[in-house]
């Protein structure tokens, strides 16, 4: 895998900023966009744009064929079974939502419980804490252990009867930590719950595969992949989508409408009323292409490199602190020592370098941690050692800097 | 060296004594306004507790967790306001804001003090946020009250 190729692919990250050459280390956030992405979404508003599902006319035929195009390059990434399993969303904060306010409340009550882990991103919290709130159900929180991982152990025994949805995350976008999500699905479906999955940061990284994890849910955002914002995906096991009622009613999603009824259509259609983000979708098929070239199992490899370099490398500054274990996916949070991360971050944007401060929308994680905030750089297909070697010399100037200023 | 000198431009001396030695931080005693604040994209909070008698501002204090810029600026900003009448608060408040913004302002009115190091956040617009949030607390508090008042 040549990196050096790949980024050129990659107009943004061909400029400067404040002086220097971007180094984006950013991309848990969301990632840049490779050339074939944005003419994909450039030439369907240039060549093809119509609304899909209902036009007699060529361009109309065209434009569902970009769409369902695009849901079938998502399926075959994936690995689901059949297209009717894959629903577009707006991201996978949508799709959590979707699983929540539907299968959530159609199938919670009182006594029922909600088990999740204490490294949820917030849109795997509040959906489910907000479904327990109007069925009565309880959120129950497994423990975590000192270095951020889960343990079975504590699986086995925080899962019971009452379990009946376990939302947890693939990879944590704090701690780098990836969950073993197909031990956890046997576990909870051996207590007859269902598992819903935040893929957001395993899914532009890792080779997922979602009958072999045999996860009930799966969601994933397509602009942390190379795609466009406002495009993701709810993959559900069809034989659940089936009796789940839509959560927006409107057109696109109806079968036949009558004065005081309606009905659906058939899933996944009836999960995606109003027109959708055709463009989106059309450029995450684009996205996935372009991953498919380099191949998952690369870039697998390339990340892997990276962050054990990365981890190396920040291990050696004095002061600074990394949270998460060591087996990790491609991002390292950190802090310095008397350097607030936002300062930290200031500084090193001032050098071109792009990092992430703040609570990372984790905020029970970040008081599981016992801090308020923290400094994360996150890598991708495009970033090679030479911009940890960046990030690195960037913070030690930056600790001395404050050092000096504290003295 | 590059950096150090644009650090410079924000992080001003007086900011970094006031982010070490932060003034009028800690719990006050006693019948106090409580306003809690917070940034939500980036996890600062501040809790500014000022204590109000006969439309006069007569002691301003601040607890709470964030970054350099926005904890010196509670600690610049609870100096000034100390002593103040609440008019005369919100007005260095608006001169502040326009301050934030690049904007001309008046720097003759008031005492700023210590205020326009700060100026230096105008060239990094990310961190306008963090400067005012302080400022940003007080507004609340003293909108609460009157609106208490007049209840």
């Amino acid at each position: 895998m040549d990196v050096k190729e790949i980024k050129q692919q990659f107009p943004i990250l061909q400029q400067e900023v404040n002086g220097s050459p971007l180094v984006y280390l950013d991309s848990a956030a969301t990632s840049q966009k490779p050339n074939n992405v944005i003419e994909a979404v450039s030439d369907y508003y240039r060549r093809y744009n119509s609304n899909v599902h209902r036009g007699v006319h060529t361009l109309g035929g065209m434009a569902t064929d970009g769409y369902e195009g695009a849901r079938e390059k998502v399926r075959s990434f994936i690995h689901a079974p059949s297209t009717r399993n894959i629903i577009f969303t707006r991201g996978t904060t949508t799709a959590v939502n979707t699983v929540a306010s539907s299968y959530g409340r159609a199938n919670l009550q009182e006594g029922d419980e909600i088990v999740l882990t204490p490294m949820e991103h917030h849109s795997n919290i509040i959906p489910w804490q907000q479904a327990a709130k109007a069925t009565g159900a309880s959120l129950k929180y497994m423990p975590m252990q000192e270095d951020g991982t889960l343990s079975l152990e504590d699986v086995r025994s925080t899962i019971t009867s009452n379990t009946k949805i376990v939302a947890v995350t693939h990879v944590s976008n704090v701690l780098g930590t990836i969950n073993p999500i197909k031990e956890i699905t046997q576990i909870a479906h051996q207590h007859d719950a269902v598992t819903v999955v935040d893929g957001a940061q395993s899914v532009p990284h890792m080779r997922v595969d979602v009958q072999d994890l045999d996860c009930d849910f799966f969601a994933f955002s397509g602009h942390k992949m190379g795609g466009p914002t406002g495009i993701g995906v709810l993959y559900g096991k069809k034989r659940l989508l089936e009796k789940m009622e839509p959560v927006e009613f409107g057109g696109e999603m109806i079968d036949f409408v009558d004065l005081y009824d309606s009905t659906w259509k058939e899933t996944p259609w009836k999960f995606e009323g109003g027109t959708p983000l055709i463009a989106g979708a059309i450029g995450l098929g684009a996205a996935i292409d372009f991953l498919e070239d380099i191949g998952m199992e690369n870039i697998e490899a390339h990340e892997e490199e990276l962050a054990q370099y990365a981890l190396q490398s920040l291990r050696s500054i004095d002061g600074l602190h990394i949270y998460g274990p060591k087996e990790r996916a491609a991002l390292v949070t950190f802090n310095i020592d008397d350097v607030h991360p936002h300062d930290a971050a200031t500084a090193l944007d001032i050098g071109g370098i792009a990092v992430r401060a703040g609570h990372h929308c984790a905020q029970p994680l970040m008081k599981w941690l016992n801090v308020v905030a923290t400094a994360r750089a996150s890598f991708y297909i495009y970033n090679t050692k030479e911009d940890v070697d960046a990030l690195t010399d960037g913070l030690i100037k930056t600790k001395e800097y404050f050092g000096d200023v504290f003295a | 060296m590059s950096l150090h000198s644009n650090l410079d431009t924000l992080y001003r001396q007086v900011i970094m004594d006031h982010y070490k030695n932060p003034r009028n931080k800690g719990d006050m005693e006693g019948e106090t306004l409580h306003v809690n604040m917070n940034n939500p994209t980036c996890g600062d909070r501040i809790q500014l507790q000022l204590r109000v008698e006969d439309d006069k501002i007569s002691d301003a204090k601040f607890v709470g967790e964030g970054c350099s810029i926005s904890l010196s600026s509670a600690s610049m900003m609870t100096e000034a306001v100390k002593g103040q009448p609440v008019e005369n608060a919100l007005e260095m408040s608006n001169i502040f804001s326009q301050m934030m913004q690049g904007e001309d302002y008046d720097d003759e009115k008031y005492d700023l003090g210590d205020i326009e190091a700060l100026q230096g956040v105008t060239k990094f617009p990310a961190r306008i946020k963090c400067a005012t949030l302080a400022w940003k607390a007080m507004e609340k508090g003293l909108d609460n009250e009157e609106e208490e008042e007049t209840d």
